[in-house]
């Protein structure tokens, strides 16, 4: 938006009937859209917090406005289930993955952006082809890879933390390292230049001079994967069987397949629990976001 | 803008650096002390991982293991030690991961997609004559009998079953599916039972029992066409095979019936003349039948396809209305000055922010037929998840509300970026709000837009979260899971052929995913020709 809506200013006055209609023509048609699109928006959310609320705690008890506000299901949640072990596991993969993928991704976008060299294309290209095959497509070959990989190291089989962390990072490079490198190509080259004359190493550059300038865009990068990583089912259901090593998503999952009725309002508290990371870093990060979601990483 | 200075930032191959720096920009050579003491370290902590990587393998005797892990370790200090591979110092960490767990299983997936692997078609043909020889072990008039302690390699739930077994004379062995090995520093106990041994996790009774179904599968070949079984949770005896091998017919032989069961080398099995098979078969290659499979066989076709065409309609029905409701939405706030605008914004966003996985979860139990909110608040009967053509509409709304907020966040971004004179200037025109906005905002707007939906459809296409937290690809017809669901998408009926049916059928779900591949990038490489994103490359 470059100048702002020049609108005609009357000079005498009008009738108030003459200027209700013309706000109803104007806004208040746009205010009664807005409502029921908000309301389709918000209900789902209203329901799933009442149920938390809802102190019996059952499907079928459940009202879309709160009836009681009790903290009985949350203290089941807690008693009855490893729900801390999910949390953990859940943020263990979702902070961990974020970081490393930023850095690996934000690593290879500089030798995109900074420095020609043979291959440069190949690999800018092959980066795209890479995906049109997302990686959990290959889940079966990923699966037999680590039955084997398993048996001669146990350390990161299945049931571990660490095995299904590596497969996360295989998909480190990926579209964000595009959407990176073209935020790198736009901070002026001549910054890092003059930091050359004065004797500034590639990793120097790299680490004092380019990765503060890209921040916005390693925040958002960092906030996909984050969200990525916290909702990844498919992936996480292969590797995690054992029950205490399985994140919340998994073990939400399990609460209401066996009791579908009898465990919601128990689901409901663990659903609002994995949603909270993700609004709090939604809140931090609303600058950024619609910025950074229009250069083309995607999700839902 | 970087063209004429292309070749200057970090050029590779010009040779030793020198200091102070050269005007045009070269990067001088070594860097602080303290770069130089993390690089060792970092090194030194690569080394220490190579190490621990090659033990176990050494073990094992796997030499190609073994010369894989030593050249990775000396490619990395190649790259970091030499002053030649600036570029290969950003790009090998990233690359490796991508290498191991994304470029190498999409390879092994081709491959399986040729073979029959499948629960009972895993290992090599001498596995499968040494179990099936093992499982057919009949307790003889002499059989020696054991006492029995179930432990496992590893995790108690899902490691590798070995039997502990001590003998009359009170000798403790470890027998696998491989064969049967002395037991050393093992502890017994006054009953026989072995109480500790090292490298083993002994299993309570109701672990054993939670793995009876392993254990009844569960044989220790001890060679010459005998083998250990377990009768019961403490006891176990050897006994003799009752079907035996035989190298010059290449056959299996069952004493007691007298029934010959010939190899097939083609199908990976014994069948008898009958056609009656053996349950215990090896992998082989069967080149492109799993494709044949659900391309040209009726029923495996009818399947696919009607789960090809359901696929493709459910990414472009979400696709298109979310576009359609993010842009209303959009649209209807793009207004200067109006009140409560962002209290709007906020709630609109909303479900954005929520976790998907838990909110899909959400929905399906509000479309439950018995408890849920839809039919309590509604006063409706309508079994939402068991109805095809409900459970269809079910799985697209409950993806177009996750959805729309993104579209209509890039929406906005896109509107702003449209100036407001283009849309006054046709309206001075004389064109109608509807005309401004179809001949001049919507051409606009789609120019920005069309990457994303271009993602936005690629990426439901595989919403695997979508249809399995919903519905599980369900309901299903007269069938049952073997075949497509009314909701399943190719991804969720490959994932339930390789892990969620009673016998796992790896190389006919391998074929799926290669066939899901092509899909993909036929319609990626499409759609990519059409836009600018390969521009890029060349900045």
């Amino acid at each position: 938006m470059t100048a702002p809506d020049v609108a005609v200013r009357p000079v005498y006055q009008r009738s108030t009937g003459t200027r209700l209609t013309l706000w109803l023509s104007r806004l208040g048609w746009r205010h009664a859209v807005m409502w029921v699109v908000a309301a389709f928006a918000v209900f789902p959310v209203l329901f799933v917090v009442s149920a938390a609320l809802n102190p019996v705690g059952t499907l079928s008890s459940s009202q879309l406005w709160p009836t009681g506000a009790s903290l009985a299901n949350a203290r089941e949640l807690f008693q009855n289930t490893p729900f801390t072990t999910w949390y953990a596991n859940s943020l263990f993969f979702a902070l961990t993955n974020a970081a490393v993928t930023v850095l690996l991704s934000a690593l290879a976008a500089y030798a995109f952006s900074r420095m020609r060299f043979k291959g440069r294309r190949v690999g800018l290209i092959g980066l795209l082809v890479i995906q049109m095959f997302p990686q959990f497509l290959a889940i079966v070959a990923i699966y037999l890879m680590f039955s084997n990989i398993g048996e001669v190291y146990p350390v990161i089989g299945f049931d571990t933390r660490w095995g299904l962390l590596l497969v996360y990072l295989g998909g480190a490079l990926s579209i964000n390292t595009w959407l990176m490198k073209g935020f790198f190509d736009t901070v002026p080259r001549e910054l890092d230049e003059s930091a050359q004359m004065d004797g500034a190493t590639h990793a120097q550059v790299f680490f004092r001079i380019m990765l503060p300038l890209v921040t916005p865009v390693l925040a958002i990068v960092a906030l996909l994967v984050f969200i990525n990583t916290i909702n990844e089912f498919l992936m996480a259901s292969v590797f995690l069987r054992d029950t205490a090593s399985q994140t919340l998503g998994l073990g939400l999952y399990q609460l209401v397949d066996s009791q579908r009725n009898a465990n919601f309002g128990m689901f409901a508290v663990g659903a609002l629990m994995l949603s909270l990371p993700t609004l709090i870093v939604f809140w931090f990060l609303q600058r950024y976001i619609s910025e950074g979601l229009t250069s083309g990483a995607v999700k839902g | 803008m970087a063209t004429n200075r292309s070749g200057t930032a970090g050029a590779p191959g010009k040779g030793a650096p020198a200091r102070p720096a050269l005007p045009g920009g070269r990067f001088s050579g070594n860097g602080s002390l303290t770069g130089q003491l993390v690089k060792i370290a970092l090194l030194g902590l690569f080394t220490a991982l190579g190490v621990w990587a090659v033990l176990p393998l050494y073990t094992a005797g796997n030499w190609w293991g073994i010369g894989l892990a030593v050249a990775v370790v000396a490619l990395v200090y190649w790259v970091y030690l030499s002053k030649r591979t600036v570029p290969a110092k950003y790009l090998v960490p990233g690359v490796l991961f991508l290498m191991a767990f994304q470029i190498f299983p999409v390879l092994y997936t081709m491959s399986t997609s040729l073979t029959n692997m499948s629960d009972g078609h895993r290992g090599s043909k001498e596995q499968a004559i040494s179990s099936i020889e093992a499982y057919s072990v009949v307790r003889g008039e002499d059989s020696e009998e054991y006492v029995l302690t179930v432990a496992t390699t590893g995790d108690p739930e899902s490691g590798e079953l070995v039997f502990l077994l001590t003998d009359s004379e009170g000798d403790a062995y470890a027998g696998t599916e491989e064969g049967l090995s002395e037991l050393e520093r093992a502890e017994v106990g006054p009953s026989g039972k072995v109480t500790d041994a090292f490298g083993y996790t002994l299993l309570t009774p109701s672990q054993v029992n939670a793995r009876s179904d392993d254990l009844q599968d569960f044989a220790v070949p001890t060679g010459d066409g005998s083998g250990i079984r377990s009768s019961g949770l403490s006891s176990a005896f050897e006994g003799n095979a009752q079907r035996a091998y035989d190298e010059a017919c290449d056959c299996v032989t069952d004493s007691e019936t007298g029934k010959v069961y010939t190899a097939d080398d083609e199908r990976g099995a014994f069948y008898g003349e009958d056609g009656e098979r053996l349950a215990q078969g090896w992998q082989v290659g069967v080149g492109f039948d799993n494709f044949a499979r659900f391309l040209l066989n009726p029923t495996f076709a009818a399947s696919f396809f009607s789960t090809l065409v359901w696929n493709i309609a459910f990414a472009a029905s979400v696709t298109f209305l979310v576009f359609v409701l993010g842009l209303a939405v959009a649209l209807t706030l793009h207004v200067p000055r109006m009140r409560g605008k962002v209290v709007y914004r906020i709630l609109v966003v909303l479900p954005y922010a929520m976790s998907s996985l838990a909110m899909y979860l959400l929905w399906r139990d509000m479309f439950n037929a018995d408890f849920g909110l839809f039919n309590r608040m509604l006063g409706l009967q309508v079994d939402w998840l068991g109805d095809a053509w409900a459970a269809r509409a079910a799985v697209i709304l409950a993806n177009v509300w996750l959805g729309y907020p993104y579209m209509f966040l890039v929406a906005t971004g896109a509107l702003q970026a449209i100036p407001r004179e283009l849309g006054q200037a046709a309206q001075l025109d004389g064109a109608g709000p509807w005309q401004a906005f179809r001949h001049v905002t919507l051409p606009l707007l789609m120019v920005a837009m069309a990457p994303i939906l271009i993602a936005t459809f690629a990426f439901n296409f595989n919403n695997f979260n979508a249809v399995w937290l919903l519905t599980r690809g369900g309901p299903f017809g007269a069938e049952g899971t073997a075949s497509g669901g009314a909701t399943d998408l190719l991804i969720t009926y490959t994932y339930r052929l390789a892990f969620s049916e009673a016998t796992a059928q790896y190389g006919y779900a391998a074929a799926l995913s290669v066939m899901i591949f092509l899909i993909v990038s036929v319609t990626s490489v499409i759609s990519l020709s059409r836009t600018k994103a390969l521009q890029e490359v060349d900045r």
